[in-house]
């Protein structure tokens, strides 16, 4: 029994990482009908800056520790601005290919830059916050856990506050659900796009932090794998669906611990893919999502 | 498509029994490079039936070369210590053994193609992309973790029956059966699920089946090709068929011009020879070549190869 609760919490803090990238994923989506793939690359820069912010703070202090994961995600925001501005802006109104296309090539400049500057080898990330564990009824909760829980949350509940209670949050839910309309009753898009980028680019960020603290092995094509389950876990949701892109982060969090934990362990980056397609096949809109008809 | 297609083809292979026959005099590296690019070209001509022509969009296609290379591997690997013993069969009889370890590692990939093909081209648009993405890392899963065909080391000792003349027939061959089939009667039915998929059905074509066999067409190549891959590294890893790969082939079509034969052959040889000319800046040459892949795709979003003349079509 308590090996199950151990199982889940650990499932849990992955599943709420996930859940972090995820939701940068589901609102550019939302807003661009595209699949950022740059978002997983992005999400490494985040724990690269963490990496070099790690050197600059004391380690082991709370106040330390929120700098660093800050100063990542405001870095963060404003890259994922750059690509927007430089790589996707032009392209827009051409077909979704072409930017799918160009979002891999802005994934592969990243990953490749990230090998010439920060070398191929693997780096270990500083430990910035406060190292502890509890056992709670044998149950081990490492602080770790707990912070990665902590911010995930918190920062869940700012992003629903931001896009349900503010004035860009509703334009960006206006572009979301028509761009032309949106245009029309006074929203500027681009800045609304861009903001998007920003937000989306700031959680992955977070993710990034998060992730590195739970497994201090840092290189730059550590995003590859976290960035595509974090897709799955997307469209496990509802595309384009923020609460649908934390229930899935979670579901394929606790799922993959699971699946590690058991005879199946060697099979665990196949299980994602193998859920993903589960859900498309029997409810291709995700779990949240609604299900739309295509009108000629 | 040139007037007479069966012509054109033969002379193709005349043309790479011709080269076989002066390779001793070619410069090693020319000639791999050469091979490489044949294989890229079979890859991305049978990913343009599925992406180009028929308009669906396969992330997956590094998979189904994973299954042929894998399957063709095993087969001469078996068989052929088994017929030739030690000191190896004569040319003939090991040419023989190659083609029917090819046709194995194809109708594999086919046999895939169609498992895969028959649910998931349901969906459409990015999220055939995601499942087909999904079925390839899966594929990739599960040989890594099949200890008789090595696991994750790989199969290593693969005879070296790649040659020239293979790959110049197998790209002649390919290119073959997509410019014939996209032309004739039946083929009509690709190009009208990809302009227009309800009009389509609307008239009475049975999109869904149309979508399957494209994909078992173009899994069939890919399983070719992977066989003369596999055959030509002499060694084979389930990491080398990742979805960077799948990418890489997607890539071709794209720059090449979606549903354009002759663009995505062209662009299939400049990609392969573009890492190549990098080589001199070696540090810097896959961050310039994602980069050229952006300005490319910026600068040219049609295509870089699509000009508008005859039928290309976007």
């Amino acid at each position: 029994m308590s090996e199950l609760l151990q199982q889940l919490l650990n499932g849990l803090s992955l599943g709420a990482i996930y859940a972090l990238i995820a939701l940068g994923y589901t609102m550019v989506y939302g807003v661009l009908r595209f699949i950022n793939f740059a978002h997983s690359d992005v999400f490494m820069v985040g724990a690269f800056i963490g990496y070099y912010m790690g050197k600059l703070v004391p380690e082991h202090t709370l106040w330390g520790g929120l700098a660093v994961l800050g100063a990542a995600m405001v870095g963060c925001a404003l890259l994922g601005m750059t690509i927007e501005r430089l790589a996707y802006r032009p392209l827009r109104g051409a077909p979704t290919l072409n930017v799918l296309i160009t979002a891999i090539g802005v994934s592969l400049l990243l990953e490749y830059t990230g090998q010439v500057f920060f070398g191929a080898a693997p780096r270990n990330f500083p430990a910035v916050f406060p190292v502890r564990s509890f056992s709670l009824g044998g149950v081990i909760v490492s602080s770790n856990q707990l912070i990665v829980i902590a911010v995930s949350v918190v920062l869940m509940v700012v992003l629903q506050f931001i896009v349900y209670r503010t004035k860009i949050g509703t334009a960006m839910r206006a572009v979301s659900l028509n761009p032309k309309a949106a245009v029309l009753m006074g929203v500027n898009n681009d800045v609304v796009i861009s903001f998007t980028f920003g937000l989306g680019s700031a959680l992955a960020a977070a993710g990034g932090i998060l992730y590195a603290l739970n497994y201090p092995s840092i290189d730059p094509l550590m995003g590859v794998m976290p960035g595509l389950k974090a897709f799955v876990a997307a469209i496990l949701g509802g595309i384009g669906n923020i609460p649908g892109a934390a229930l899935g982060g979670l579901i394929l969090g606790t799922v993959e611990t699971f699946v590690a934990g058991s005879e199946w362990s060697t099979y665990k980056d196949a299980i994602a893919f193998a859920i993903l397609i589960i859900i498309l096949l029997f409810r291709p809109a995700g779990l949240l999502g609604k299900f739309t008809v295509e009108k000629v | 498509m040139p007037p007479k297609p069966h012509l054109a083809l033969l002379a193709a292979l005349l043309v790479a029994f011709g080269v076989q026959h002066f390779s001793d005099s070619i410069n090693p590296y020319y000639l791999d490079v050469l091979i490489g690019i044949g294989i890229n070209v079979i890859l991305a001509v049978s990913l343009n039936l599925v992406n180009g022509y028929t308009g669906q969009f396969s992330l997956g296609h590094a998979g189904f070369m994973s299954v042929g290379a894998y399957l063709s591997a095993a087969v001469s690997m078996y068989l052929a210590p088994r017929l030739f013993g030690e000191d190896g069969g004569t040319a003939l009889q090991e040419g023989g053994l190659f083609l029917v370890a090819l046709l194995a590692g194809g109708l594999s990939a086919a046999l895939a193609g169609l498992l895969v093909g028959v649910p998931s081209l349901r969906l459409k648009g990015d999220y055939l992309a995601l499942v087909t993405l999904g079925f390839g890392e899966i594929i990739r899963v599960t040989f890594q973790n099949v200890e008789s065909l090595g696991g994750a080391l790989g199969l290593n000792g693969i005879p070296a029956y790649t040659s020239i003349f293979w790959v110049l027939a197998f790209v002649a061959l390919t290119v073959f059966v997509v410019t014939c089939l996209v032309h004739s009667t039946y083929g009509r039915g690709f190009l009208a699920t990809h302009d227009d998929e309800i009009a389509a059905e609307a008239v009475g074509l049975n999109t869904t089946r149309y979508k399957i066999v494209a994909f078992v067409i173009g899994a069939f190549f890919a399983g070719i090709a992977g066989g003369l891959y596999g055959h030509f590294k002499l060694t084979i890893t389930p990491t080398g068929f990742d979805f960077t790969k799948s990418i890489e082939i997607v890539v071709m079509v794209i720059l090449g011009g979606m549903g354009n034969t002759v663009g995505v052959i062209l662009a299939a040889i400049l990609l392969t020879l573009l890492p190549e000319v990098l080589r001199p800046v070696a540090e810097y040459r896959m961050v310039l070549y994602s980069f050229l892949l952006i300005v490319l795709m910026l600068s040219r979003p049609q295509g870089l190869f699509n000009f508008k003349f005859g039928k290309a079509r976007v």
